[in-house]
Order: structure tokens, then C-alpha cells, then sequence
């Protein structure tokens, strides 16, 4: 359960985030490839080299969805409708792989905010990212 | 048998060659780096495991609490075992393995939490320097340590 003052801290974060959604994005999916190499199977169609247009244009795409859910995190359900369906009927990705993707972009945040991702920043936004997962994999079954 | 290829070897044994003990288990002013008890506050359910370490109310609390600290710094000597068994990791775990299963009833699914949790504390220090491929090298020597000590639950 997130507090209201933790809701604050992941909403203010992401919002800074924004501007260099497709550096973040980019760089966790490419962890998330590199640590975890089963995860490359649902990209066979796409460029997944370092900081390629793909790689730039689908991690921009990702973060600026969980930074649009972070807006108003009570209304998750309904912002994420549309991607529900998505993930549920067409994509399909098993809902493990959205726990790796979350540990790559926590690894990523860690390097990129340094000292700043304490202890309750990192606590915030495990549980955030948990959540949106949650609510992604909701339409699944 | 786990087979390394000798650039992680090095980039695995660079990591720990890097890291000062202290510096990550010790609680500064905003407590940045200290992964026993960030575990404590990201997972606060792992708490169950140190009713005997007094004060663990808060964040505060948990950051000022040196039984904390001290643990921490045990928990990473015994990560040493493994950089220096590589190997063998199997072997060099199977008394701590028992340990953890037969006296201190540990959930093995806590050293996957504090596994991650250390990912993101080295990664929080070394910042872009954690490069994706010293990601994978390390969360692969996690992933064997981690294995290792839930062997010999049974």
C-alpha cells in the first residue's frame, strides 16, 4: 500500500523523469537483456543493440505509460485499460518478465539518482512498479 | 558445475576489489548505502528474522541500529566465501546453507530479496560504472549464491 506521501515521491520523480524517458527506458531494457537473456525472446522483431532508434522509441513508449500511471496511482486501473487488454491479448509477455523489467528499471534509477535512491525512494518504487505490473497483468485471466 | 568465462571472473572479483565493507553497511547521515537495512525498509516483512536486535520501529530506528550494521558486514564476508570458492560455490555454502535452513529457519526467498537489494546498492554507488555487462556477470554469481544456500533445505 502506498502512502500518500510516498504516491507524492513517485509522482514528483517520474514527472522529472519524462524528459529523459528514452535514455531511462532504453537503458533498462538493455539490462534487462543483458542479465536476463530470455527476456530478448518477445523482441525478435526489433533492433535491440545498444540505444537503437527501436530501443530509444520502445523504452520512451514504456516510461512515459508508467510515468502517466504515477500521475493519479489511484486511478491505475483505468489509465492502464487500453495496455491491460494489450498485454492480455496480444502480447501476452508471461507476467514474470514484468518483475525482471522492474528490478532493471530500479538498477537503472539506482545509477542514474546515485545517493538519492535511499532506502524509502527504492521502497516507493518497488512497491509502485509492483503495483502497475499487478494492474498490467490484471485482463491475463 | 557453473562455468565462468574469465571476463567475469575479473569483472565479478573488480566489483568486490571496489567494495568498502564499511561504506556499504554503515548508516550515514541519509543512510545511502547500507544494504542490511535497506532490506529491512524495502521488505519490511524480512524484520521477522531479528526480533533480537532491539529497536527496529522505523526507517530511523532500523538506520541507526549498529546490531544492524554489524550483521550486514557478516553477510558480505560470507558473499567473500563464494568470490573465493567460485568454482565450487556448492561446497563452500553447504555448512551455511544447513545453517540457515536448520537453525535460523530462514524463508529462502529472503536471498533473492537481499540479492536484489545489494544489486541496487552497488548500483546506487558505482552509478553508470554498474555497466549492463557487470549486471549480468553479477546478478549470475547472485543467482549461483543464492542457490547454493537454499540446497541443503530439505
Amino acid at each position: 500500500m502506498l502512502s500518500k506521501r510516498e504516491k507524492e515521491l513517485i509522482s514528483n520523480i517520474w514527472e522529472r523523469l519524462t524528459p529523459v524517458a528514452e535514455d531511462i527506458g532504453a537503458e533498462a531494457l538493455l539490462r534487462m537483456f543483458t542479465t536476463f537473456p530470455g527476456t530478448k525472446t518477445y523482441f525478435s522483431h526489433l533492433d535491440i543493440s545498444p540505444r537503437s532508434p527501436h530501443m530509444l522509441s520502445h523504452g520512451k513508449k514504456i516510461v512515459l505509460a508508467i510515468a502517466e500511471g504515477a500521475k493519479d496511482i489511484s486511478q491505475l486501473t483505468v489509465t492502464l485499460g487500453p495496455l491491460q487488454t494489450l498485454h492480455a491479448y496480444q502480447l501476452r509477455i508471461d507476467p514474470t518478465n514484468f518483475k525482471l523489467f522492474s528490478h532493471c528499471m530500479l538498477v537503472t534509477l539506482a545509477c542514474f539518482m546515485g545517493e538519492n535512491f535511499t532506502p524509502v525512494v527504492h521502497a516507493a518504487m518497488d512497491k509502485y512498479l509492483s503495483a502497475f505490473a499487478a494492474v498490467l497483468a490484471e485482463k491475463y485471466r | 558445475m557453473v562455468e565462468w568465462t574469465d571476463q567475469e571472473r575479473t569483472l565479478i572479483a573488480n566489483i568486490f576489489a571496489n567494495l568498502d565493507y564499511e561504506d556499504i553497511v554503515k548508516p550515514d547521515v541519509s543512510c545511502h548505502h547500507s544494504l542490511c537495512l535497506r532490506c529491512l525498509i524495502v521488505y519490511p516483512w524480512t524484520q521477522r528474522y531479528f526480533g533480537g536486535f532491539g529497536n527496529l520501529y522505523n526507517a530511523d530506528a532500523i538506520m541507526n541500529n549498529p546490531m544492524i550494521s554489524a550483521h550486514g558486514v557478516k553477510i558480505l564476508h560470507g558473499l567473500d566465501r563464494a568470490v573465493k570458492n567460485m568454482d565450487d560455490i556448492k561446497n563452500a555454502y553447504a555448512t551455511l546453507s544447513e545453517l540457515h535452513s536448520e537453525k535460523l529457519h530462514v524463508d529462502p526467498d529472503n536471498f533473492r530479496l537481499l540479492s536484489d537489494c545489494l544489486s541496487i546498492v552497488i548500483a546506487s554507488k558505482m552509478g553508470y560504472d554498474f555497466t549492463p555487462d557487470l549486471q549480468a556477470a553479477w546478478q549470475k554469481f547472485l543467482t549461483v549464491v543464492v542457490f547454493a544456500l537454499g540446497r541443503q533445505y530439505h
